[in-house]
């Protein structure tokens, strides 16, 4: 079975794109789907990645709903910065936050989430170290930024992920 | 705007709302980017757009071909991924591109300051 | 009566994506430096996306969401060569 679907969940999102993409569950589509998907998960076993290994589904459902509030929370933020309200000076700076967070999958996980987040931003993250930095526009306090990153979401990553 | 007799009126005006709330919320983050004094903060705005404002409008894509069609039309659900999944990447890239580009600034600066001295 | 709602605000949204169009073309004229007018581009192409869906909506045809994906799969990657470029001044190493 290995041989046939080396990569299972990536052939799985391979075929629901396919069927998203054209918008039908015809039985047609479902074969020439699954052909892409297995063709895909071959190409894929042939680039050889890196080991995946995610677990925990109840985190991972705490993990969107905690990402898709704080979206909304900071769009709102972001614009009343732009607009003008809120009225107090405003200071943006770059921030250094040590990860223990080490599998390349949650590093990926928590760059888009740092990114799709408006107000933070992920620069640069040195692998030997640990250490990323963030640009944030509203910078407040920074330990109340690394207590934020590290609490909400380096833990469920880690316990996803590790 | 020929096709649009033969629904209902609740989803006509989840539609009209959710685009309408899209649309400002892209415009709001691309006036920040006028509106921003340094490239960092400029960055920080169009994700505004790529988030909510991208979010809003495909949902009320949804909403109407779902409901014209009268079974769930999704294919904008890969927008949203597309975008979402995306953005980083650039994002990455161009703060990093400045950063290189801004020490090259300053040492080329200095480089030449020492030069006129 | 409802469908004059719809007509109108659609027409409002896309006018607003088109300031926002606008503002973003101010930054990529304005610059000042390579990468505030790759930003201004970004911005751009994300929001000629979201313009096309609406335009689909208004015309009730899906034909302008494969057009919106086309955008959005050229702008990313317009824009990390350009990202690219300024980085190293090389877009393929």
């Amino acid at each position: 079975m290995t041989w046939l679907l080396p990569h299972p969940l990536a052939s799985a999102v391979l075929l629901a794109l396919w069927l998203l993409l054209n918008t039908t569950m015809s039985a047609a589509h479902i074969v020439l789907g699954s052909a892409v998907a297995l063709a895909g998960g071959w190409a894929l076993h042939a680039l050889e990645p890196p080991k995946a290994r995610i677990g925990r589904p109840g985190a991972i459902l705490r993990l969107f709903s905690l990402v898709f509030a704080d979206i909304v929370r900071s769009n709102v933020a972001v614009a009343r910065i732009v607009l003008g309200l809120g009225g107090r000076e405003r200071t943006s700076g770059f921030v250094n936050i040590p990860l223990d967070l080490r599998d390349p999958y949650g590093l990926a996980a928590l760059a888009c989430i740092i990114t799709s987040t408006p107000g933070t931003l992920w620069v640069k993250h040195d692998p030997l170290t640990g250490m990323l930095t963030i640009h944030v526009l509203d910078l407040i306090d920074e330990g109340d930024w690394l207590r934020t990153l590290k609490g909400r979401y380096e833990r469920l990553l880690l316990e996803i992920f590790e | 705007m020929n096709r649009t007799a033969d629904i209902p009126a609740w989803a006509e005006i989840v539609t009209a709302a959710l685009v309408l709330l899209g649309a400002t919320i892209t415009l709001i983050g691309a006036f920040g980017l006028v509106r921003m004094k340094t490239f960092y903060a400029r960055v920080h705005p169009p994700t505004l757009g790529t988030t909510l404002g991208t979010g809003c409008i495909a949902m009320a894509s949804i909403v109407y071909f779902s409901v014209l069609q009268t079974r769930p039309v999704l294919h904008e659900v890969l927008l949203v991924l597309f975008v979402l999944v995306t953005t980083p990447v650039t994002l990455m890239l161009l703060v990093r591109a400045a950063l290189f580009r801004d020490e090259a600034k300053s040492e080329a600066g200095e480089a030449s300051s020492s030069a006129i001295e | 009566m409802s469908t004059l709602v719809l007509a109108w605000s659609l027409t409002a949204a896309q006018f607003l994506l088109g300031l926002a169009m606008l503002c973003a073309t101010f930054r990529i004229l304005r610059g000042p430096r390579a990468q505030d007018r790759v930003v201004g581009f970004d911005t751009l192409y994300v929001t000629a996306m979201l313009l096309l869906v609406t335009f689909g909506i208004g015309l009730g045809t899906a034909i302008y969401f494969e057009a919106a994906l086309l955008i959005a799969l050229l702008g990313f990657v317009g824009t990390v060569a350009l990202a690219k470029f300024l980085l190293r001044g090389e877009v393929i190493e």
